[in-house]
């Protein structure tokens, strides 16, 4: 079959499927979708459509991205735009199939919006949603649109047509419109693509190797899951497009074998290409052969490494090694190879559809296109999130995010994982784009991206993320191995009150050292978030040395519970919960705690009635002890 | 794949080989193959037994120590076998100031194990933890994905029923 064969074919399963006289229900079932529970809300639709006789389309498809809002259900009604459904219950759902599809009620009050051509009245546009309206999805193009198991839904909306147009071209061309794209490596530290490819194809060898970082291990990312996921034909494409340009013959998909649902898909999508003749001995007629393999990861964080992975890949301990020589000269087996990140796999195929200008017409001067990030933490509308370069960290944490909830004081956003940074928010209209995160002592990462509120404790972030790299530090160079645990040891003295001030300039000299030191990228950006928060929140780490307080009141060793006298009821719910019974008092008398008993299990502030909210957390301060028992004063207050 | 029943291993030394004969053939004997493999060999046996990880050494012509030294470099890889359920018992503070110590001994007396150790009929793995972060539900008790709060002596017995 030609593509033009292919094409039309999948564009006209595509069309009967926006034109059939059955409603179409798109179910968001992406591994966060399912974790929220779209599977019971799939069974929920599915038998209530069974007893009500309606036949529709069920499609489970990848994740818009609304994490917060899942599970996500859009219904499109013939001759009416696709809804979008948010925090869909099995409950939900059966309303919905009754007052939209059997009654022509679209339940406004539960929409997020409509997407498509057409409006409905009271339903704002979903791309309108202060979430989704900065954004720009690029690589997330068919996420949440399509069905990630068909091929033919990907090719009816442009997949593979990027392909195509690179077998028209010379591969060095092919080369020339990625480096004119100006593309530069999604995983982390941004290196030009184009001109990664070119080191790689003019590098002598017998064969050329290509390698698709899909090893995502970066606590509180999850980008590349989600791609791969919703949509793995847009990162396969841009693997055949590389492998064209730069001559290889084989790829790998390195993966981590905690993605269940990710691997699932790929594999199901390599034996689609197969069969359209899209992967294999002379791809669409041409010259050009291709194959790629699946490998599983085994569970070390530093494979993400890209001499590690390599060392993974050839059966051996994934160890990184010294560079020169670049993976491009000698990489895989001893041959030139190239790795890229899954998403910057995504954004070739993109830019070869679409072409340069359009693509090179998002970001910055040095930052072209958009980058993805996984927002979390103390944000409102949590998810996954496609955004042009260049744009603030404050549109992302207000305008995309939503702000903070409850009205907290933001305090840092964290960019980057475990190699990134913590910025303050004096910092909060940075532009995002490598550089000036670089030189603001973050870096952009693979796409973490995790917001603080003042309940955060700086210090415990620093140590959160060190204790991580600590654990998956390789052991093969010395700065790492020991910098790393020497650094930890500071860190958990300063959270257990008991740091010192020449500990914390020792600290800072550490970090410097591990940071030139290491050999691999692992070692060379653990110290970021101590040497950032150092920088931008001493006075955190000043406070927990110098009065052994923790501003945050998270640092347990420095917090002690409180029961104010003036608002204990003498109730004795606390006294009688508290573990390990360091609570005293009688009956209508303030009730004490035994701080030398006291195991801060945070109990007593649980259980205390919020009329009352007498149990306090302190920190840095003496607790007052009374001599005699108290009698409570509620009389007095003309309470009873 | 399901794993096979692995009481049956135990019993019968010649099963582990058996098995890793029909996974062997499978493969070109490359050494790339060498990680794939052990994941292969650990689906089925749930660890990987030490005469299939000899058996993979000679397959692929490296010597043992290379193939221990690989598996023990990534975390997904296990020694010993598991149990079908796993138990995970407290050891946080609160959990201890309320008595988990007699619950874990009657967990203990209940399963013929101790921390860390698997029952003979492989059902059962007993663990310890530091902290669930549960401490308002002390003592705690986990098993599987279930969390068991204010866990008493019954209690012990009556969920080790089911």
């Amino acid at each position: 079959m030609t593509f033009e064969e292919i094409r039309s074919r999948a564009v006209a399963e595509w069309k009967a499927l926006e034109h059939s006289d059955k409603p179409r229900i798109l179910i968001g079932a992406a591994t966060c979708g399912r974790a929220a529970g779209a599977g019971v809300v799939i069974e929920a639709i599915e038998a209530e459509l069974a007893q009500r006789n309606i036949e529709a389309v069920i499609i489970q498809v990848g994740c818009i991205g609304l994490c917060y809002a899942e599970p996500v259900v859009d219904i499109i009604k013939p001759g009416r735009p696709r809804t979008c459904y948010g925090n869909v219950t099995p409950e939900i759902a059966v309303e919905l199939i009754n007052d939209y599809l059997l009654k022509d009620n679209p339940r406004p009050d539960l929409a997020l919006g409509t997407v498509g051509e057409g409006s409905i009245d009271g339903i704002p546009r979903l791309f309108d949603h202060p979430m989704l309206k900065p954004q720009v999805r690029i690589v997330l193009r068919n996420c949440g649109s399509i069905d990630p198991e068909n091929i033919n839904h990907y090719i009816a909306n442009g997949g593979y047509s990027g392909l195509i147009k690179a077998l028209s071209m010379k591969p060095g061309d092919v080369i020339e419109e990625v480096k004119k794209s100006g593309l530069r490596g999604r995983g982390g530290a941004g290196f030009p693509t184009g001109r990664k490819w070119e080191f790689c194809r003019n590098a002598p060898g017998k064969e050329r190797y290509l390698i698709c970082n899909a090893d995502e291990g970066d606590p509180g990312a999850f980008m590349n899951r989600s791609l791969l996921e919703g949509d793995p034909h847009a990162v396969l494409e841009g693997m055949l497009i590389g492998a064209y340009a730069m001559g290889a013959t084989q790829g790998y998909i390195y993966c981590r074998a905690e993605y269940p649902l990710a691997l699932k898909r790929l594999n199901l999508a390599l034996k689609q290409m197969e069969e359209y003749g899209l992967l294999g001995d002379n791809i669409m007629g041409s010259d050009f052969s291709f194959r790629i393999k699946i490998q599983e990861g085994a569970g070390a964080f530093v494979c993400g490494e890209e001499t590690a992975m390599m060392a993974s890949i050839e059966g051996r301990r994934g160890m990184p090694r010294s560079r020169p020589p670049f993976p491009a000269q000698s990489g895989l087996w001893g041959q030139p190879t190239n790795i890229n990140n899954v998403e910057t796999w995504g954004q070739v195929s993109a830019i070869l559809q679409r072409g340069v200008e359009w693509f090179a017409g998002y970001g910055t001067q040095g930052s072209k296109g958009t980058k993805t990030f996984a927002l979390a933490g103390k944000v409102n509308r949590t998810g996954l999130i496609e955004v042009p370069m260049g744009i603030t960290l404050r549109e992302i944490v207000y305008d995309v995010g939503g702000g903070i909830p409850g009205d907290k004081r933001f305090k840092a956003i964290q960019t980057g994982g475990p190699s990134g940074g913590v910025l303050p928010a004096s910092l909060l209209d940075l532009p995002v784009d490598y550089e000036s995160l670089t030189q603001a002592g973050a870096i952009m990462g693979s796409g973490g991206m995790i917001v603080t509120d003042e309940d955060t404790c700086i210090v415990d972030i620093a140590r959160y993320f060190l204790s991580f790299t600590q654990a998956e530090s390789c052991g093969k160079c010395v700065p790492c191995r020991l910098g790393t645990k020497q650094m930890l040891d500071i860190l958990e003295d300063i959270c257990n009150g008991r740091g010192k001030m020449e500990a914390l300039d020792l600290l800072g000299g550490l970090a410097e050292d591990v940071r030139a030191g290491s050999l691999c990228a692992l070692g060379g950006t653990a110290p970021n978030p101590v040497l950032t928060s150092l920088r931008y929140f001493r006075d955190e780490y000043e406070a927990h040395i110098k009065e052994r307080r923790c501003p945050a009141l998270v640092c347990q060793p420095l917090v002690s519970y409180y029961i104010l006298p003036e608002k204990c009821e003498g109730c004795g719910i606390c006294l009688r919960a508290c573990p390990p019974e360091a609570i005293k008092g009688g009956k209508r008398m303030v009730h004490v705690i035994d701080q030398s008993k006291c195991i801060k299990c945070n109990v007593c502030l649980e259980v205390c009635p919020t009329r009352f909210s007498a149990v306090v957390k302190v920190s840095g301060v003496e607790i007052p002890v009374p001599e005699e028992p108290i009698p409570v004063i509620a009389e007095s207050r003309g309470r009873d | 794949m399901t794993p096979i029943l692995k009481s049956d291993i135990l019993k019968n030394g010649r099963a582990v080989t058996e098995q890793l004969e029909r996974i062997l053939s499978r493969y070109k004997g490359e050494r790339g193959d060498l990680i794939p493999l052990l994941q292969e060999v650990q689906t089925r046996f749930g660890y990987l037994p030490e005469e299939a990880m000899q058996g993979v050494a000679k397959f692929l012509r490296l010597s043992e120590s290379i193939v221990y030294g690989v598996s023990t470099f990534y975390a997904q890889f296990k020694f010993t076998p598991t149990g079908k359920h796993t138990i995970k018992v407290c050891r946080g503070t609160a959990c201890h100031v309320r008595g988990v110590t007699r619950i874990l001994e009657e967990v203990e007396k209940q399963l013929g194990i101790k921390p860390g150790g698997t029952t003979p009929d492989l059902e059962y793995s007993l663990e310890s933890i530091a902290c669930f972060g549960s401490c308002a539900l002390s003592p705690v008790m986990v098993v599987d994905e279930t969390v068991y709060g204010r866990m008493t002596h019954e209690k012990v017995r009556e969920i080790l029923k089911r």
